[in-house]
């Protein structure tokens, strides 16, 4: 598991570890797999999961053995024993649903999404809400999923002037992926259409509903539902 | 025990530590800029466990103080005033009930802090009582104080060189600011980038020679550099993953980015290098206009100097402490 792994000291009290180049489901799957199994055995470490990527965090003081660079050595040994072990930690991840109610007030840009791909808006509700997505990371904000997985005739460019203010909740799509705004944010994505869910809530343990490797899927609703939904989310 | 904010400053909000531990959920770490100056004023008012501090940007606020009290300003040269009186820097300083503290413009560096002994008791959010200004996070969901505003203050056991009394009165003594506050604007140690190497030869000439300058538009996220481009050899399409404090991007512009306390987590433009942690601060310092340029150091270097460092801020602040027990 570990030998192709690149090792890339960043800072004082940061480790890189890139396992490719390329924004690919079977990649991430690695990625996210190194950071349960480190998280388990090296819990002192900060793991934070990219596309490809996982970046480790830890007390340079801690690792040290002599002046110098060392820590980094120290801790680049420890990963590639964690990660060399031949036992597999079967990581089942969640699966978690999204209920969505597209177009409308709640996914503006549908309409122009559904045109460029070539579709109606009934199918590519359809085709959005028939593929399963995997979080590959959290970031651009709190609780930001990038989900991978897009059907490829779904992907369509970003807004050529971003809006100020997506609505929180917000599901949109960016190039080959898709997202969800978990707060009012500027962005420049395309909105399709948008969640009751709330994505992030910094008192709420955990405070994100999603995490990084989990599976996803998009269930259609209607606004009623929407409506029902936004008022019952214990979130 | 509260703190009310008569005028906000120009961007004034309450800074610890900062939240580490949570940019696998897309939340970074925020917390001071100048993270010795944030210590250094709890420890000259006694507090130890890393207490929330107003951080003020280039002009402090005004704030009334409800009862007594005991504080200390640290960081930028902030002209800070009870009515006529000046309050010194580096200092322990008593305020009786209804002082009005008016802090003003700085006359070096950019970012000052306002310790106030038992710390400003807000509801810790993920475990920091830092204002997150980009993620909006924290106390007033981490916006910048405004007027009306109003702190509750933390409650501490009273010690006897404190003791609250009627008239403003500074300790006689203080800490020498010199190793805590450059403002000799020298070079910023700067470790290799993943992406350095790509830079075409008169770039990486440039990003060790040249004189950049801090741009306006810098703030907690970042720092803007201007004053000359830089490019790459070729063009790079990077994936993002994730970003740091200190990290120097380069975004197509050619303008180099320097990101500081509220980087994003993550980021896809190529990291051209990366400030040592002990130069931040520093960094953190620079007013808009100020020149900033950086030499090559290594991973090496950066960890020793990182080491004497925290020692010495070590030493200092048990000396503080010491010193504030048996004044």
């Amino acid at each position: 598991m570990a030998h192709d792994i690149g090792f890339e000291a960043l800072a004082e009290d940061a480790l890189l570890l890139r396992f490719g180049e390329r924004i690919d489901i079977e990649l991430n799957a690695r990625v996210q797999a190194a950071a349960a199994r480190l998280r388990q055995r090296l819990p002192q470490l900060e793991c934070v999961p990219a596309y490809a990527s996982l970046l480790l965090r830890f007390d340079p003081s801690s690792w040290a053995e002599h002046d110098g660079d060392e820590p980094h050595r120290c801790l680049q040994d420890a990963v590639n024993a964690v990660l060399g072990e031949s036992d597999t930690i079967a990581a089942t991840p969640r699966e978690r649903v999204i209920p969505v109610c597209y177009g409308g007030e709640y996914g503006p840009d549908l309409a122009d999404v559904a045109a460029h791909c070539g579709l109606a808006a009934d199918a590519l509700i359809t085709r959005h809400t028939a593929a399963e997505y995997r979080v590959a990371m959290l970031g651009f904000a709190p609780g930001f999923p990038y989900l991978l997985g897009l059907d490829p005739q779904l992907a369509v460019p970003r807004r050529r002037d971003p809006r100020q203010r997506v609505p929180a909740g917000s599901v949109a799509i960016g190039g080959s992926q898709t997202g969800i705004y978990p707060e009012v944010l500027p962005g420049g994505w395309q909105l399709i259409g948008r969640t009751p869910l709330r994505l992030f809530d910094a008192m709420a343990r955990p405070p994100s509903l999603l995490a990084a490797g989990d599976r996803v899927r998009f269930q259609a609703i209607d606004e009623d539902s929407f409506r029902q939904l936004a008022a019952a989310d214990p979130r | 025990m509260s703190v009310s904010v008569l005028k906000p400053g120009l961007l004034s909000s309450l800074q610890d530590a900062g939240r580490p531990g949570h940019a696998a959920l897309g939340v970074g770490r925020a917390g001071a800029m100048d993270g010795p100056a944030w210590q250094l004023a709890n420890a000259l008012v006694g507090n130890s466990r890393g207490e929330a501090a107003i951080e003020c940007t280039l002009v402090g606020p005004s704030l009334r103080f409800e009862q007594a009290a005991v504080i200390a300003l640290t960081g930028a040269a902030i002209t800070a005033h009870v009515g006529d009186q000046p309050i010194p820097m580096w200092t322990t300083c008593r305020l009786p009930a209804g002082s009005v503290l008016r802090l003003g413009g700085m006359t070096h560096g950019s970012r000052a802090y306002l310790a106030v002994r038992g710390g400003f008791d807000v509801a810790p959010v993920l475990g920091s009582r830092s204002s997150d200004l980009h993620a909006r996070l924290g106390h007033l969901h981490g916006r910048a104080l405004r007027a009306g505003d109003v702190l509750p203050i933390g409650a501490a056991e009273s010690l006897r060189s404190l003791a609250l009394g009627g008239t403003v009165q500074p300790l006689p003594w203080s800490i020498n600011p010199q190793p805590w506050f450059d403002v000799s604007g020298r070079p910023l140690a700067l470790l290799r980038g993943s992406h350095g190497h790509l830079l075409d030869q008169a770039s990486q000439q440039l990003l060790h020679d040249a004189t950049f300058i801090l741009s306006k538009d810098s703030n907690r996220t970042a720092s803007r550099l201007d004053g000359h481009t830089l490019h790459l050899r070729e063009s790079l399409e990077l994936i993002s993953e994730a970003t740091l404090p200190g990290t120097l991007q380069l975004p197509p512009s050619g303008q180099p980015i320097a990101l500081l306390a509220e980087a994003p987590v993550t980021g896809g433009y190529p990291r051209i290098g990366q400030i040592a942690t002990v130069d931040l601060p520093h960094l953190a310092q620079r007013r808009p206009g100020d020149a900033v340029c950086f030499r090559c150091s290594t991973l090496g270097e950066a960890l020793t100097r990182l080491a004497a460092r925290q020692q010495r801020l070590g030493r200092l602040i048990n000396a503080i402490a010491q010193r504030l027990e048996h004044a």
